[in-house]
């Protein structure tokens, strides 16, 4: 046996939270990797005050030869701050920056940069996720593309020996029209790039776009289609070890002792076993001989904890955690106040309340987590891994390598799903194993989670739970609204050293910040730390709060004897962008009905739901019929209003692909703990949307001209309010903890 | 030694019998096209064609192949049905993160074979890998577009 170090935890400690419930400050952590991150996201005006004129980092995204390798060919090689994992960012950004340079995005391959302070485009930090990366990189990457363009023009200037403003170009060429002569990009390349840049370039005229605005064909769908498309877990090194985990069955155990040591070691294959923090691990000459070894193996453990926030109890539920939010007493903190609810509930004609909440949730990204770690003759550090941050986990590595982070070296393959899963959550990455174990073994090391492995030990959406009063005028319309929403969101947790507010934005979006006017406001929010690993996922806060208020903006309707979605018409008077969207979601579908009426196969009905999430705006309708007591959805129509787009086709993807993750949450999908264990292991028992329950989906864009929002997330948080909403309408049974599946339905 | 004929190629690995085929792929053979999903034959991301069946490869141990012979997506557009599903897969801009198109990729053609004219309950049936990205309705477009 290969004890690693007698559990030295002093590597990953930084990472995870260190003190319990009771003190819930989480300075171990963000006292170290919050710095970290720190370290690599200060805006630059910081930077320059307290380390003077030396250290000023490049401004990000302005110095083309870290973004642009313009080959002899021609062709354009484009290092992106983003990682694309299905959300079309590499075809998205080759078109931003493919119209101002004028090359056809066809001819780019673009390839997730490594580490760099020219990469952190979004608010100073270096991230893919918040569906921040077209509306972050949009401004900056045209100015990058033109400043190129420029500096091609000026070096064929030179090389023709006429004035700049004597040359056009034409899709990778500067042209001389008065000579007929032309030069390549890929012969200018080398001397243009050592220009110094310009910066006042003028950019494209808008009215000119080729390629910005339409439906450009995505630049990987051949590879993917054909198998050819490299993933994380398809990396393989010289010399490399695989290796398999199995996690403590208890959340925060570490393994103490092997009992069959020498009958596994005798297994095929096998290379070493080893001890780590929270798990045990077998490497060996395949991942499945690994697999069946570490398998086989008979651990000792220590007995699991008191629930604290890095262990999770023998007698944890997921239940038991929901009573907890439901029953906690602790003062609430604002979130959004308008008016004087109070006075308004005094005098209401009527008043309603309701309680709603929604579960924890697994990423299910189809690509199981893996990493690779090859420590080099050189002392540096290389790491093949998914991950959304870069810098982060380059700066985490290091730590866990006992090296400083310009030693180690980050690679950031195409992720085979995300939503969320691949930011930094502690023990729910695979890296820190496979660095463990290649400093233990002094091989390169494959660290791969089995499915079972990932459903376990991946960080979660955050169950929640919010209770809502509302205050109904004679007239049937709402005159206050009163939420108190109790949990915790993963901002909070993982980022609490950036964004140091109270209110953790993260777990009350969705409940605040709605359009209606409702003139009297009282949104209130309690943290309630969670014992399980919390994580961000696919609209963050959004996936189920949007749920939890346009559910019960229906049950306002409703009492008020109001339409749902006159209602929200009558509410929209003075927001003339969210009314045209609600609008115009109508119209998509044919002109707005609620039912139950009569179609094929039976009775159907619509329900109606409106979202802001990621600077966009969404309005969607389901429509759902009942089939053996469970919800059919047939139709969602979704119109979103991002302000302006890049590339219609891949928004139109994008929206569908969220509604389908949004309805799979809706109908199926829970993490369930019982007796301190994950119950659902894999996709038999871990429901998600199969073929059979795919609607047709039909997405409109309306460019409104407001900032530019985002695309990837948006499109989710209107469809479990919309289908729930429409089984209501159908069935008069109001569904108020999702997933609906957990409710029979009757009474068509 | 167990011999496999994959692609029309001879290929000898040394496992043990019961492995299952996807990792004689992945690990033994580098063939990476073919993705690892769930282990047990849930999501079809493995998909690979054996006599042009589709077929589970995580659930498929080496020692069950026997002369059977393997297709894999590396080999996919050498087969004149596959070709036109890879084409109808590109035109139809069916992928999103990709992860699982390998695997619906192999199965589409599997389909195809098997019912040159599918209707629509054939490619519901047909068409059960999972997609996280959500693309079934694009992924049946193609299948659609495949064999008109």
């Amino acid at each position: 046996m290969n004890a690693i170090a007698p559990l030295d935890l002093s590597a990953v400690t930084p990472l995870l939270p260190q003190s319990g419930v009771a003190n819930m400050s989480r300075r171990g952590f963000l006292g170290s990797a919050g710095a970290l991150l720190l370290g690599v996201a200060l805006p630059l005006g910081r930077a320059k005050a307290e380390e003077g004129a030396a250290a000023i980092p490049p401004k990000p995204g302005t110095r083309v030869p870290a973004f642009l390798e313009i080959r002899p060919d021609g062709s354009v090689k484009l290092l992106s701050p983003f990682v694309e994992g299905g959300q079309g960012i590499n075809t998205g950004i080759a078109q931003i920056v493919g119209e101002e340079l004028d090359v056809n995005p066809a001819r780019f391959e673009v390839e997730c940069a490594p580490p760099g302070p020219d990469y952190a485009l979004v608010n100073g930090i270096r991230m893919t996720g918040g569906s921040f990366s077209t509306r972050s990189s949009y401004a900056p990457m045209r100015r990058l593309g033109a400043t190129a363009r420029e500096m091609m023009i000026r070096a064929a200037a030179e090389r023709l020996g006429v004035q700049s403003s004597e040359l056009e170009t034409d899709d990778g060429k500067v042209v001389h029209k008065a000579s007929g002569r032309t030069v390549g990009y890929g012969e200018l390349a080398a001397k243009a790039l050592l220009l110094t840049p310009k910066d006042d370039v003028v950019l494209r005229d808008p009215a000119t776009f080729r390629y910005i605005k339409r439906p450009i064909a995505r630049l990987d769908v051949r590879a993917k289609s054909t198998g050819k498309a490299i993933y994380a877990i398809d990396q393989k090194v010289d010399g490399m070890l695989y290796a398999a985990v199995q996690h403590a069955v208890h959340f925060g155990s570490n393994p103490t002792a092997l009992d069959n040591e020498a009958a596994v070691k005798a297994m095929p294959g096998v290379h070493s076993i080893h001890l780590l923090p929270g798990a045990v691990a077998v490497t060996a000459n395949s991942w499945w001989r690994a697999r069946k070894a570490v398998e086989a193996l008979k651990a000792q453990w220590t007995s699991p904890k008191p629930t604290g926030i890095d262990t999770i109890a023998a007698d944890f539920s997921s239940q038991g955690m929901l009573d907890a939010l439901k029953g906690s007493k602790s003062e609430a903190l604002p979130a959004e106040s308008e008016g004087d609810a109070a006075a308004a509930f005094a005098r209401a004609a009527k008043v309603i309340e309701a309680e709603y909440d929604a579960p924890y949730l697994a990423h299910a990204q189809l690509e199981p987590p893996s990493a690779i770690a090859r420590f080099n003759g050189d002392g540096k550090l290389e790491i093949w891994l998914p991950n959304q941050m870069p810098e982060l986990f380059q700066a985490t590595a290091a730590k866990t390598a006992g090296i400083q982070p310009d030693q180690v070296i980050v690679h950031s393959p195409m992720l085979g799903g995300f939503f969320g899963r691949h930011f930094m959550y502690g023990p729910s990455n695979p890296f820190q194993q496979a660095i463990l174990l290649a400093k233990a073994t002094g091989r390169p090391v494959k660290v791969l989670w089995s499915r079972e492995e990932e459903f376990l030990n991946d960080a979660l959406r955050p169950l929640s739970h919010t209770r809502f009063r509302a205050a109904l005028g004679a007239d049937g319309y709402p005159t206050a609204i009163e939420a108190r929403t109790v949990g915790e969101g993963p901002i909070g947790r993982w980022f609490g050293a950036l964004f140091n507010t109270p209110v953790d934005s993260s777990a009350v979006e969705g409940v605040v910040e709605k359009p209606y006017a409702i003139p009297n406001r009282k949104m209130e929010f309690v943290k309630l730390a969670h014992p399980v690993n919390i994580a961000f996922w696919r609209s963050v806060g959004h996936s189920m709060n949007d749920f939890f208020y346009e559910g019960f903006l229906d049950e306002i309707a409703l009492a008020g004897g109001k339409d749902p979605f006159e209602l929200r018409l009558a509410l929209l008077k003075d927001k003339p962008r969210q009314k045209k969207l609600l609008q115009a979601v109508a119209d998509l579908s044919g002109g707005w009905k609620r039912g139950p009426y009569e179609a094929e196969g039976g009775k159907r009905a619509r329900g109606v739901s409106m979202a802001s999430p990621f600077g966009s705006e969404t309005a969607t309708i389901a429509e759902v019929s009942l089939e053996d007591g469970s919800t059919r959805v047939h139709n969602i129509w979704v119109v979103i209003d991002p302000g302006s787009i890049v590339n219609p086709a891949i928004v139109k993807a994008q929206v569908e692909s969220a509604a389908a993750l949004g309805l799979s949450t809706a109908l199926f999908e829970q993490v369930v703990y019982e007796n301190g264990v994950r119950e659902a292991k894999n996709y038999d028992a871990y429901q998600i949307l199969r073929r059979e329950n795919m609607p047709a989906v039909h997405v409109g864009i309306i460019e409104s001209g407001e900032p530019m929002g985002g695309i990837g997330e948006p499109g989710l948080p209107g469809v479990p309010p919309a289908v729930v909403n429409a089984v209501a309408a159908l069935t008069g049974q109001r569904i108020r903890s999702l997933p609906i599946s957990k409710t029979k339905l009757s009474g068509v | 030694m167990i011999t496999l004929s994959i692609n029309g190629e001879s290929h000898t690995v040394d496992v043990e019998p019961e492995t299952p085929l996807l990792w004689a792929l992945r690990d033994t053979l580098g063939m990476t096209g073919t993705k690892y999903g769930c282990g047990i034959a849930q999501c079809g991301a493995c998909t690979v064609l054996v006599d042009d069946q589709a077929m589970r490869s995580c659930q498929f141990p080496v020692s069950r192949v026997g002369k059977s012979k393997i297709t894999t997506i590396e080999a996919i557009e050498q087969d004149e049905v596959g070709r036109k599903v890879v084409e109808a897969w590109v035109a139809q801009q069916v992928p999103q993160c990709g992860y699982c198109q390998s695997g619906q990729v192999m199965a589409a053609t599997a389909l195809l074979k098997e019912t040159p004219k599918p209707t629509e309950e054939d490619i519901l049936y047909g068409m059960s890998n999972l997609c996280r990205c959500g693309t079934y309705n694009m992924v049946a477009a193609a299948v659609r577009q495949a064999a008109a």
